[in-house]
């Protein structure tokens, strides 16, 4: 028996006095650090373009062309591409590469409102259940296991079904589309982030805040949100991709938007009898429809890659 | 007879267990059961007690992260534990925290500044707003860290430089009481040194007393006044350090000590090694009567049958409270405390000790009687 392992020395030791730290390299954030990751990442440069070039279109769609997209010229119905009408013409004479480009504004919209509702409701839902435990987090879960139980796409069929006749004008439609989405949405990421959550909360830090006397909303705040967030953010841009495509596939099933509102699933339902004769009707539209969640898909990866550090 | 800062009244804790589709309770773990002592203002009282014994349990109690089933803390005079909302808030500048791991006690999201500061957010009256960057700064440098370091971000730090800023964080609104649960067990042992001096030098100047939780008993034995010793939730032994560390009484405390190992060969085979035969009990179901009694060579039918009280018991020279019918002291190996001898010049940090040098000056024994000793040594494990 000894204790000898440490030894006393005075409060004036040179280890005491002389402050250490190694090199001094710059303040470097977990947050900083993932950007740098994103920078160096060309799937990061390739989705961000894209997406940019979306959002572009959803925003001034007269930007990129000239034409209106319900200018009717029906003597050229069903034309090939040509100068005239890029990407060539629909049935009813419209220009379809004018469409398309007019069909971008629905489709981000939905993604984008989407995304931030199920993100709010399902990363606040998630985190109350987590953070208080008991029966207040037996009720939220069974109530998620009630919504996985509903297919997606059938209880949003049965949404937009019951309001089909209240909210016709466009943006109510869209509304309508994010408020199903949003319905069923919430339910995933409401328990991604009970999880994450429930693997921050046994950090000694959550404790040594708690000793001192803070709120649970600041715990909440400051220590809980910003380390449990990540899984949330990855999947929630990946989903934001199938939210596009499930407005597309609503609006395909003609109950989600309706002519004379343009979108891509509207277009794509509109073209889909010509789909042997004049396959570039459906072509164009699919191909952005497509284009664009692989754009947001690719972004949830890279955002996944640079938040992710055993992936480094 | 110094002030008593901090008092535990027969603290216990039991924490369900619970089985079954309808999540009944059928049993009780008992983590903590009765654990009763003062703490004194200024000194370091230690916790020993192997895993599972109910020490980091017995520390969130002291420090409230938890309820206590029954008993009471007390904090100079005021009961702590009965304490809410403005009360308990300001008992809590008073008692603070140390943890065992630096990399999970930190927020990797917050860079230093906000870790230190985040202490004079929740009690925003301690330090007016423009002072408390400066405040933090101030903080760093008494933990022995740049100050120009406070924009950096805790993983930019190695283990010992985080628990530096874990300690500043606990004693930056002043605290009376610092409660350290383990923290210096995930340290190497040079780091270990630096910390337990930073300790004690802050305790100098800050006249902190220290709850030092720990399952090394040379580091307390280096840091404490007094020590108790813990088995199964129940204080087995406690005294000043001298008492339980040269003239234990207990039967677990003089196993704990004997298995301490001792990095002088001269001793080697000489020692006089307890081993305990099986395992610890479990903590759901603790044995009747004396909880040591299933493993101590002592026991006889009185322990299984009535409790032992940990009251004052006769150690050879004095007397210290002891929990063990049979408390009688024994030697369980020749040891020194070297803690006021002056450093060993040889080496180039006076922090790192020459372990087991019982001769600060190394002049004392020639390398050949160092040898002899060895063979001797050998020789009579032969025979």
């Amino acid at each position: 028996m000894t204790d000898t392992s440490v030894r006393q020395d005075s409060p004036t030791a040179p280890q005491q006095s002389a402050p250490e730290g190694g090199d001094a390299a710059p303040a470097r954030s977990l947050g900083a650090d993932a950007r740098r990751q994103l920078a160096r990442s060309p799937l990061f440069w390739v989705s961000a373009a894209l997406i940019s070039v979306f959002v572009l279109m959803a925003i001034w769609p007269s930007l990129f062309t000239t034409v209106s997209p319900n200018e009717s010229i029906l003597r050229e119905s069903r034309s090939l591409p040509s100068s005239d009408a890029w990407f060539g013409r629909d049935f009813q004479g419209y220009d379809i590469y004018s469409r398309v480009i007019y069909g971008a504004r629905a489709s981000i919209l939905v993604g984008i409102f989407t995304t931030t509702f199920t993100v709010l409701v399902g990363g606040m839902i998630g985190t109350l259940a987590a953070y208080n435990g008991g029966w207040i987090d037996g009720i939220i879960s069974r109530i998620t296991d009630m919504f996985f139980a509903v297919p997606f796409i059938l209880g949003a069929i049965l949404f937009m079904s019951a309001l089909a006749d209240s909210f016709t004008s466009y943006f109510g439609v869209i509304f309508k589309v994010v408020l199903a989405l949003t319905i069923f949405g919430w339910p995933s990421l409401a328990r991604l982030m009970r999880s994450s959550v429930l693997t921050v909360l046994p950090n000694d830090y959550i404790r040594a805040t708690k000793a001192l006397g803070a709120s649970p909303w600041r715990i909440i705040r400051s220590h809980i949100i910003p380390n449990a967030m990540g899984p949330m953010i990855v999947v929630a841009t990946i989903n934001l991709g199938a939210y596009i495509a499930a407005e597309a596939t609503l609006s395909f099933l003609g109950i989600g938007l309706t002519p004379p509102v343009v979108s891509w699933g509207v277009m794509i339902n509109d073209s889909i009898v010509g789909l042997r004769t004049t396959p570039h009707m459906i072509l164009f539209p699919s191909l952005f429809l497509s284009l664009t969640v692989l754009a947001f898909i690719m972004l949830g990866d890279a955002v996944r890659d640079a938040f992710d550090p055993k992936s480094r | 007879m110094p002030e008593v800062v901090l008092k535990a009244n027969d603290l216990v804790k039991h924490y369900p267990v619970k089985a079954g589709v309808l999540r009944r309770t059928v049993g009780q773990v008992k983590a903590v059961d009765g654990v009763s002592f003062e703490l004194y203002k200024g000194e370091t009282l230690g916790i020993v007690g192997e895993s599972g014994c109910g020490k980091s349990t017995l520390g969130r109690l002291l420090m409230r992260l938890e309820e206590p089933t029954a008993g009471t803390v007390e904090f100079e005079g005021q009961d702590w534990t009965a304490a809410s909302g403005r009360t308990m808030r300001k008992l809590r500048r008073d008692i603070q925290i140390v943890f065992q791991d630096p990399y999970t006690s930190l927020n990797p999201r917050m860079t230093v500044a906000d870790i230190i500061g985040e202490p004079f957010e929740i009690h925003p009256d301690v330090v007016p707003k423009g002072g408390r960057r400066a405040r933090v700064q101030e903080l760093l440098e008494l933990v022995g860290l740049n100050p120009e370091h406070i924009n950096r971000y805790p993983h930019q730090f190695s283990g010992g430089q985080r628990q530096r800023i874990g300690i500043a964080r606990g004693i930056a609104l002043n605290p009376k009481v610092l409660i350290c649960d383990e923290p210096v067990s995930a340290l190497d042992v040079s780091v270990q040194a630096q910390v337990v001096n930073l300790m004690e030098k802050l305790q100098d100047e800050l006249g902190l007393a220290y709850v030092f939780i720990a399952h090394d008993l040379s580091v307390v034995r280096h840091i404490s006044d007094r020590v108790g010793v813990m088995y199964l939730g129940k204080l087995a032994e406690i005294g000043e350090e001298d008492e339980v560390y040269s003239r234990p009484t207990h039967p677990y405390t003089q196993a704990l000590l004997s298995a301490v190992p001792v990095p002088d060969p001269t001793l080697r085979g000489k020692r006089d090694q307890i081993v305990l035969q099986g395992d610890v009990p479990s903590p759901a179901n603790p044995p009747s009567g004396c909880r040591f009694h299933t493993r101590c060579w002592k026991a006889q039918d009185v322990c299984k049958t009535d409790e032992p009280q940990l009251e004052l018991r006769a150690d050879g020279t004095g007397e210290h409270p002891s929990a063990c019918h049979f408390a009688e002291p024994r030697q369980v190996v020749e040891t020194t405390d070297v803690s006021g001898l002056a450093p060993d010049t040889r080496f180039a940090t006076p922090d790192v000790a020459d372990v087991g040098d019982e001769n600060p000056a190394g002049t004392g024994v020639t390398e050949d009687e160092r040898r002899l000793d060895d063979t001797t040594t050998e020789s009579d494990h032969l025979r």
